[in-house]
């Protein structure tokens, strides 16, 4: 006996893409229907295989960065090589130089304020891509919490605050260790849909602060202070998404 | 870069360059992505996946808002099959093979060894002809709605279902033979 419907309706039940009475009727028919309850079985394992196998594969860094640089709105100074004079070239030493004594004043680390912002939010950002060549996201892929924080010990001489946010929307997908820029932070990975959030730790001796956020290469970023901790999310989730994250954080 | 396609490339004023990079460049991974598959090759992806976001920043204007991804992966994949026509004749001309299409029975053990083998999967969906490739990549690895696919891939909505039945049991096909094969191999 061979039931039509596996070769038709089901894929449409599977993918969630038949109307309320079409799909009641389906669930009706899966009552007397064992070659469809078996072949319902089989796709959802192939598919949930496909899900997990991680054959989803993303541009490669060079080229996101060639595209953001030649159709980005504001193309990278690398990618325009402007002509500078002199004289331009000494005003812009001396604004930086100004810029760089100003973040220092107001005790900023190199993330904010206006100056020194890019030098740190590059290297995150460029860190967040690195990671999403294949096989360089997690060192320890788990959704336990409990597994991923005892991994960071004896590795960093700083504990990380890892909190699983599945309930919340954004399931705990891993950790790994990175160098940004010199030092060795913590990277706690999650998930937002099908996006991708990484969380960078890192020890500090300032102040707490307030979220400060940015954008970069279609990338955004948001950046604080708690306890003791530097914290900054990377990620092409909206702001929004990542605001909240920030909010489950800091609770 | 010629100086003509230098200067074709400031067709847009800069509130539509804005759009363009808030709209169509988040897309990059997903047009990389389905040329990846459409292509099999990395490098061919790459240079596909920079002719269509060229092409896609040419044809902007003709954009009026709506669905960007399945715009430019509309674009993708027309870029995709115009490369595959010129350089890979046989390949591209390689349809929907209704004669080689037999649902073969569900073999679990077959789908249970390939589980979350990359390896494997990834050979066998590189098997299949393009258009079921195609289908299946959209739908599965960038969850395209049936909507979406349809335009993507011209085809009627009413299509849709019925191409995604038969790609997937072309990929369980492929898969049980593999599976036989290396059984095989294994015993003798």
């Amino acid at each position: 006996m061979s039931c039509d419907l596996t070769k038709s309706v089901l894929h449409g039940y599977l993918d969630g893409e038949l109307d309320a009475a079409r799909a009641a009727d389906f669930e009706h028919h899966l009552i007397s229907c064992s070659e469809c309850v078996t072949a319902l079985e089989t796709q959802e394992r192939l598919r949930s295989s496909m899900l997990h196998a991680g054959l989803y594969e993303r541009a490669p860094v060079k080229l996101r960065k060639e595209m953001h640089a030649q159709f980005g709105s504001s193309p990278r100074p690398a990618a325009r090589q402007p002509v500078q004079s002199p004289q331009w070239r000494w005003l812009a030493l001396a604004a930086m130089f100004l810029l760089v004594v100003f973040a220092g004043w107001r005790g900023l680390s190199l993330l904010r304020g206006d100056g020194g912002e890019t030098t740190l939010a590059s290297a995150i950002v460029d860190a967040h891509l690195r990671s999403l060549q294949p096989g360089h996201l997690e060192d320890v892929q788990s959704t336990d919490q409990h597994t991923v924080k005892p991994w960071f010990d004896g590795k960093i001489d700083f504990a990380p605050p890892v909190h699983d946010f599945v309930e919340q929307g954004f399931p705990l997908q891993g950790g790994r260790l990175d160098v940004v820029r010199g030092r060795t932070v913590a990277v706690l990975v999650y998930a937002r849909r099908k996006h991708l959030i990484n969380v960078f730790v890192w020890p500090t001796t300032e102040p707490d602060s307030a979220p400060v956020s940015g954008s970069q290469l279609g990338y955004h970023w948001i950046d604080w202070r708690k306890g003791g901790m530097e914290i900054c999310a990377v990620s092409d989730v909206t702001t929004t998404d990542l605001g909240e994250l920030q909010q489950l954080f800091t609770q | 870069m010629t100086v003509g396609e230098e200067k074709s490339l400031d067709v847009l004023d800069p509130q539509e360059r804005l759009r363009f990079e808030q709209l169509v460049l988040p897309h990059l991974d997903a047009a990389f992505n389905l040329a990846r598959w459409l292509m099999r090759s990395r490098s061919d992806a790459e240079d596909v996946a920079q002719e269509s976001m060229m092409r896609a920043f040419r044809f902007f204007r003709g954009f009026h808002g709506g669905d960007a991804r399945a715009w430019l992966l509309q674009i993708v994949r027309n870029t995709c099959y115009t490369w595959l026509e010129k350089n890979r004749p046989v390949e591209a001309a390689t349809e929907f093979d209704e004669e080689l299409h037999t649902q073969p029975g569900p073999n679990p053990e077959a789908l249970a060894i390939a589980g979350d083998n990359r390896e494997r999967l990834s050979r066998a969906l590189e098997e299949l002809p393009a258009r079921f490739r195609e289908v299946l990549v959209l739908r599965e690895l960038e969850g395209c709605s049936y909507k979406e696919i349809a335009t993507i891939t011209s085809m009627p909505i009413g299509t849709v279902m019925s191409a995604l039945s038969r790609a997937r049991g072309r990929l369980q096909q492929v898969l049980t033979q593999q599976h036989s094969v290396s059984r095989q191999a294994a015993t003798s």
